[in-house]
Formats: structure tokens, sequence, C-alpha cells
């Protein structure tokens, strides 16, 4: 082997088939090294940690990146931002953070969790939802004080339950719920399943219910609009595919596809 | 003569006492002890355990009176099928708690089986309500009584209770004071059982309960969300439902389930 | 007013037809070997299993009969039965065990108790009230067991083979008291038992049962004197002796004496079984202290073993092999030396 590298530096007219032979030792070095921490097929992968409110968007922007680059694989984590943010402090092993809302993501960067500072894809604000058919009739935020109404609504800890207080309290609006939901997909689940009669959710989840449920819109003067920030882990096993990610999700396609979900865009 | 175990198992043995001891250990070791007295006195913290113990006492009542019939059945009475119900009976102990809590919304939610007419005929509502996080304690936590109590039955000497026909004990007295006093070991031990997994139950509380303080937040719930919002007190209030449930367990065994008094089990 | 049962049972393996009828007063002793369906007929008559054909009637009352639909539970029966193995229940102290029939028949619990005190008492067990099962000794439990279904006044007194559990000693101590007490019961007793000992001491009539069917009934020695099969001819084959013990030695009317280990005096029943007689042509040294001259008067193989009458001063039956019978080639008229330990005889009284 040594001969190869001596004589592809004393004669340049026979570098090549050395430099391939140099190249593939270099490859086979670097697959044996790191075999404990990728698939020896090659594929790499990524984790991404995403906010409940953004499982159908952010799936579909997975299939879109993998489109795009075959070669990575990408497993989402779907759970309530609080959830995830104490799971990355705790050193799960995750490339990608998206949160529902700035509050969240600032803790995992004040916790270290995540490079700095993070990017901001997508906006999101909140809708009143309700069983198919709106049953209630409900058509605004006032009508959730009915005391006759079951009304679920996110815990506090999450975005989705900080912004429903913000906006009941914008409204004057006091409502006895019946339920604090750790994630915004259980307050979709209890009104969709028809246990609860209505809930504050992101706009997207209205969307992404479908035929299950219906929402009604709350006014831009009491409703609140949270940011959707994306940050790369600081100890993440991939952070080049990581990065690539975030980017792919400010990029003219990934924008398409989180508008078609009902996301607004920075 | 003090008996001795083969180093093997006493090698295992201690490495099994480590084993859940680690856990315990670990959690008090991380537990911020300075916080811990406003954390314990604060009214949440109370109001969680407070009603943690009510609905498990509850469940486990609930899971006794149903429970201990039906162990009696499938213990004494063999008719067609009774296979199958056994496997009915403990099929809440290999379900995920989760799915339990979505099968008694299928089955007893507001829109359920069985629920929909207690809705309409009599208002009575579960999900969300303290009656529900019992029922969904009581649906894990009864297998275990069931289980116990029922092999406990089967291996008891029969002609006690054939002694006691003979000096004119009517049925139900046969059970009360010959079978019942037999089994009391094994009756002790299940409900203990299952009150420990009442107590500790998650999964089907959150799914058919809901989560609401001084209504459906049992410490498990608390702990869970506390964790997520203010690691510090969840790991306090994680501390205390080791400490209670640890206290309980040792305090109970020494005095109920060590047979005194002398048993009739053969 | 008596019990009336005429059992069929058919169930696995099991074959039994018994006809019996048993008169206030009377004990009746079922005898047979082992799986001759003895306790299963116990049962039946105790409500713990169901006939398939006859009836059961006590005092008039149908208290079993597949044709008619009846049926009664074993709870509602006039039975008290006294089991092998006591069966008190553990929990319980003996008085409250003796009082468990009388709390069921919605006495209440100070009445009951006192009650239970009193046949306590009449046992001879007062000071074992406040002692669970388990402190008791066998013979104090199977007495407290007795005294438990002597508590309810049942019509019928089933024992099933209440001395069998115990130890030598103990059971012709019991033995004894049961006779007593069951003197004092006015109610008909039916007794089952594999010991022909209990059937001699206890009974008035006996009903062998051998593989569920009965083979001989009647007056003891009715039955003693025409055995009909192995097990009755084992059964008269012990050698009972009455008499008056005087100071460790029992004399019977004609004059025998007979070395007893037991040290009461007074009338006794002294039980030698055959295979503790020891024949020899001469008088040998030992260490049994009986030894009487007896004269051969009838021998009789059975298989492997040889039953030798002997007469003389004391009547005895003896069970030798055949190979010590032809060692010792005796014939019928021979003289023989007949030899029995003071330690291998029982004493009734």
């Amino acid at each position: 082997m040594l001969r190869h590298l001596t004589r592809s530096r004393r004669t340049p007219s026979r570098i090549a088939p050395s430099r391939v032979t140099a190249a593939g030792l270099a490859v086979a070095l670097v697959a044996l090294s790191a075999c404990g921490d990728e698939p020896a097929s090659g594929t790499r992968e990524i984790t991404v940690f995403a906010a409940s409110s953004l499982t159908e968007a952010f799936t579909a922007l997975g299939d879109a990146f993998h489109a795009e680059h075959p070669d990575v694989e990408i497993t989402f984590s779907f759970a309530g931002s609080a959830d995830l943010v104490a799971q990355l402090g705790e050193g799960a092993p995750a490339d990608v953070l998206a949160t529902a809302d700035e509050a969240s993501m600032a803790s995992a960067v004040a916790a270290g969790s995540v490079v700095g500072p993070a990017t901001v894809v997508a906006s999101n604000s909140f809708a009143i939802i309700v069983g198919a058919g709106n049953p209630e009739a409900i058509d605004a935020v006032a009508d959730l004080a009915d005391p006759g109404l079951l009304v679920v609504l996110c815990a506090d800890t999450v975005p989705c339950g900080r912004g429903a207080a913000t906006v009941l309290a914008a409204a004057g609006v006091e409502v006895s719920a019946v339920s604090y939901e750790e994630k915004v997909k259980g307050v979709v689940t209890k009104v969709t399943s028809g246990e609860a009669d209505a809930g504050i959710v992101f706009v997207t989840d209205v969307a992404a219910a479908g035929a299950s449920a219906d929402g009604v819109e709350i006014p831009a003067d009491v409703n609140v609009v949270t940011a959707v920030p994306m940050a790369v882990a600081s100890d993440a096993p991939n952070p080049s595919d990581a990065a690539a990610f975030v980017e792919f999700a400010t990029s003219a396609q990934g924008r398409a596809i989180l508008e078609s979900f009902g996301f607004g865009l920075p | 003569m003090p008996r001795r175990l083969p180093v093997g198992a006493l090698v295992l043995a201690a490495l099994g006492v480590a084993f859940v001891a680690l856990p315990l250990v670990g959690l008090l070791w991380r537990v911020p002890w300075s916080r811990a007295g406003d954390v314990l006195a604060d009214d949440a913290t109370l109001t969680a355990l407070r009603l943690s113990l009510v609905c498990s006492l509850g469940a486990t009542a609930i899971a006794a009176v149903l429970g201990v019939p039906l162990a009696w059945l499938l213990a004494r009475v063999p008719f067609r099928g009774s296979a199958a119900v056994r496997a009915l009976a403990t099929l809440s102990m290999v379900l995920p708690p989760v799915v339990g809590g979505v099968a008694l919304f299928a089955a007893l939610g507001r829109r359920g089986l069985v629920g929909q007419y207690l809705d309409s005929w009599f208002g009575v509502r579960l999900p969300f309500t303290t009656a529900g996080a019992m029922v969904a304690q009581a649906f894990v936590a009864m297998p275990f009584l069931v289980v116990t109590v029922e092999a406990a039955l089967r291996q008891m000497d029969m002609r006690y209770e054939e002694a006691a026909q003979t000096l004119g004990a009517s049925r139900g007295r046969v059970f009360w004071r010959v079978t019942l006093p037999a089994v009391r070991p094994a009756l002790v031990a299940g409900l203990v059982l299952a009150w420990a997994r009442a107590l500790g139950e998650f999964g089907a509380t959150i799914t058919f309960a809901g989560n609401f303080p001084g209504t459906t937040q049992t410490l498990p719930l608390a702990v869970y969300l506390q964790l997520e919002s203010d690691t510090g007190a969840g790991l306090v209030l994680a501390a205390l439902m080791m400490v209670v449930s640890f206290a309980v367990l040792v305090g109970l065994r020494g005095r109920w389930l060590v047979r005194g008094g002398g048993a009739v089990i053969a | 007013m008596s019990l009336v049962a005429d059992v069929v049972v058919r169930r696995g393996s099991l074959d039994l037809r018994v006809a019996l009828r048993v008169e206030p007063g009377e004990t009746v002793a079922v005898v047979g070997p082992n799986g001759a369906g003895k306790s299963t007929f116990l049962r039946c008559l105790a409500g713990l299993l169901p006939i398939d054909e006859g009836e059961i009637a006590v005092d008039g009352k149908v208290l079993d009969d597949p044709t008619l639909g009846v049926c009664v539970a074993p709870e509602r029966r006039p039975m008290g039965v006294v089991f092998q193995d006591h069966l008190l229940f553990p929990h319980l102290t003996a008085l409250d065990n003796v009082a468990f029939g009388l709390r069921g028949r919605g006495a209440r619990r100070r009445e009951a108790r006192v009650a239970a005190a009193g046949w306590l008492e009449r046992l001879g067990l007062g000071t074992c009230a406040a002692s669970v099962p388990s402190a008791l000794s066998g013979g104090q439990a199977q007495r407290v067991a007795l005294a438990r279904a002597l508590a309810t006044e049942p019509r019928v007194l089933l024992l099933d083979e209440p001395l069998a559990a115990l130890d030598a000693s103990t059971r012709v101590a019991v033995r004894a008291e049961l006779r007593r007490h069951l003197a004092s019961f006015d109610g008909m007793r039916v007794l089952v038992t594999h010991d022909p000992v209990d059937a001699y001491a206890l009974a008035d009539r006996v009903v062998v049962l051998e593989a569920g069917r009965v083979v001989q009934e009647g007056a003891l020695s009715e039955v003693a004197a025409t055995p009909r099969s192995r097990f009755v001819a084992d059964l008269v084959g012990v050698n009972l002796v009455e008499g008056v013990v005087v100071d460790g030695v029992l004399i019977t009317e004609s004059g025998a004496r007979v070395v007893i280990a037991d040290a009461g005096d007074g009338p006794a029943l002294a039980v030698i079984r055959p295979h503790s007689v020891v024949v020899s042509r001469r008088a040998e040294e030992g260490s049994a202290r009986n030894r009487w001259a007896t004269t051969v008067a009838g021998i009789d193989r059975r298989g492997d073993r040889a039953r030798v009458v002997l007469e003389g001063e004391l009547p005895l039956v003896a069970e030798i092999t055949v190979e010590s019978l032809e060692q010792l080639g005796l014939r019928p008229g021979d003289e023989v030396h007949a030899a029995v330990k003071a330690t291998d005889i029982e004493v009734d009284r």
C-alpha cells in the first residue's frame, strides 16, 4: 500500500488508481471506526423531537426531506413540548428539537441541551375545537364559560396550555375545565371521541383532525401567535444532517408544506 | 443451624437487592432536600396525596367486593367457559394501562357502550370524576386480587368447609367463617398488591379520568407534570410516593402476611 | 323413628350399593378394607355426596331421593359428623369450635359459648376451652371434635374412622370415652372403621362392606361365628379375653392369667392379635411374661400364612408363616407353648 502512495508523488500520471485505492482504504477505516454508531450499510439517521401539535406537518416534512436525501433516515418522537425538553435535559439521544412555543425552547437553550439561537420556522395560533357538526353551537370564546359544557384544556406546563390561558385572560372569560391534558393531542382526542364538548388547541390541530372535528375561530384581538422554533441538539449524534433538516424546514419546499397544514410563515 | 445458599445464588441475590434498591437510593440522592419542606407543605401536594390515598383505597374496595366472589366462583364452580372468564379477569394485568384507559372510554365514556345509558338515563358521568379515577384504578388492580385469592382457595383443604356444612352452617356462613379465614394471608396479600397497583396507576387514569387537581390529579400524575415544568419539585413528589408506598409495605408485611394464629392452608 | 338408607352410587371406578337401617340407641359399625366404599357411604348419609338411586330418610323425613328430586343440603340434615382428622377449625379456640354449630343455628354468642363450655366439661376438656387446635394433643382434639358434633344435638351421629389418626395408647383411652358418650346419646349412630376392635368395643351390629357391596351383616357374635370372607376372618381372628385385672394381671373366669402392661385394676378386655402370639415346642426363655401350655386344635392355611387354633387354659388363635409351620412340623393334637409379650396386649375397659 505504501508503495502506491509513494509512487503517486513521483509519477503524477499514475495518481488516479492509487488515489482511488487510498480513498477506498480511508473510507474502510472510517467505516470500521464508526461501526458502533452508524449502520454498516451507510444510511445515516437523525432523531427529531417535535411537539405534539407538529405531528402531521412534520411527518410530511420528514417524508419530503427523505425524498431529497434518500440516505438519511428520520425518526420522529412526538410528545408535549415540556416532556421533550425534560427528556433532552436528561440526555435523550436526539438530533433536532422543535417546540410549539418559544418559552419551551428557551428552557432548552438555558439548560444547554440545544445549540442556540433557535430558528423559527413557522407560527401558529389558537382555535376552539368542537365535535363534528358543532353540536353545542359554540361560536365564541365566551361560550366556553357555560357551566353545562365539558371543556378540556392543556396543562399550563405545555405551550398549548399557556397560550389558552392567555387567550382566555385576554377575552376575560373564566372556564372551569374538567381536565388539563399534558399534550395538545390529548385535548383533540377527548373532543373527537365525544367525551368533551370543546377545547382550545392550535389551528393546525383543528385542520389535522379533519372530518372528526370542527373549529371555531378565535378573533385576532384575543388570539395568541406562537412561534415554532427548531434547534440542533448540543449532543446530537448526527449534527450535520440535523442542521440540514432545520434548513430544509426554512426552504421554499419546507415552507410550502408547513403552510399547507395551516401554519403561518415567518 | 443458619441456612446457607450456595455462593453463586448469594451473589445473584445480592445483585437482586441492589437492582431494586438502586433506583430508590438514586432518587433520594438527587432530591433537592432544601426544597422538600416547601414542596411537601404545598396545598397541591397534599391534595394530590390525599386524592391518591382516597382513590386507591376506593379502588381496592371495589376490587375486593367484585374480585373475591369472582375468585370464589373460578375456584369452586367448574363451568364451561371458566378458562375464558379467568383470562378476562387477568387481562388488564398484561394490557398496557393506556390501552385499559381507552377500553374504559369505549365502554363507560359519554358515548360508550354502557356509558351512554349511564349518562342519558341516570345522569351518571364517570370520565373526569374521582369515581372515574377509582374505576380506572380498580380495573388495573383487580386481577392481582383475583389471582392471589383464587390460588389460595384452590389450595385450601376443602374438608373444613364440609365439616362446617355438617354443623349446619349455610353456604354464606361457611364462606365468612371458614373459607375466608382459611385464605386470610392470601387475601391480605392480594389486597395489598391491588392497593399498591392502584396507588401507582397512571396510564389508565390520565386517559380515562383526565387530569384535574383535587378531582383526578393523583400523585403519579402530579409527579409527571411537575417533572416537566419543575424537575426539583417533581423529584420531591416522586420521593414522597416511594417513601409512602415503602412504609406501608414494610409495615403490613410484618403483621399480616406472616401466618399467625394458624392458617388452614394445608 | 329410625335411619333408613338405601344407597346406590356410581362414580368413576366406584360402584356402591348399601342398604341399612339403624334404630335409635343403636350403633352400627360399617367395616371393611380400605377402598370398600365405607367413607363414601358416610358422605352420602351426611349429604356431602348425592346418591344416584335409592333413598335416605331419618325419622320418616326423606333426605335424599333422586326419583322424588329431593336432596337436602348437608347443613339442613339432622346429622353430626366426627371426622378422622378431627377437622377442628384452626383459627378458632376449642370453645368456639364447639359453639360453631350452635351459632349456625341462630344461637347468640354468649349462649352458644355457655352451652359449648358445658359440653367440654362433660368430656373432661374444661381446661382446653381456650386453646387452639394446634395446641391440643391428638386425643384431646378428637374429643373436642366429638363435643362439637354432639353439641348440635343431631338425630344421627356419623363417625368416620374416629380413632384411626391416634396413636395406640391414646386410641384405647379415647375408645373408652367414646363408648361412654355413645351410650348416653339417644339417636342413631353409624361408625365407619377398619379396626375390628372398634367394632367389638363400640357397636351393636356390624355391616361388612367389600368392593362396594355388603358381604355380611348382623350381630357381632353371628358374624364372628361364620366368617364369609378374608376380611371377616381377620376380623374375627382377633383374640379377646375378658376378665378382671388385679395388680397388673388379668384373670379370666376360668382362672387363666394374662400379664398386662396396663396398671389399672377392675374389669377389662384384653386384645391379643394373632400375629403377636409366638408358638414354640419348648417352653423357651425370653422376655415374654405370658406363657401358656396349649394343644393345637386346628390349622388353617391361607396363602403364605397359617392360622393355628390353640386350646388350653387360654384358647387362642395364632398366626404364623407357613414356613414356621413346616419348620415346627405342627399337627393337630400337638402340645405347644404359646407366648405373648405383655406390651403386645391392648387393654380395653
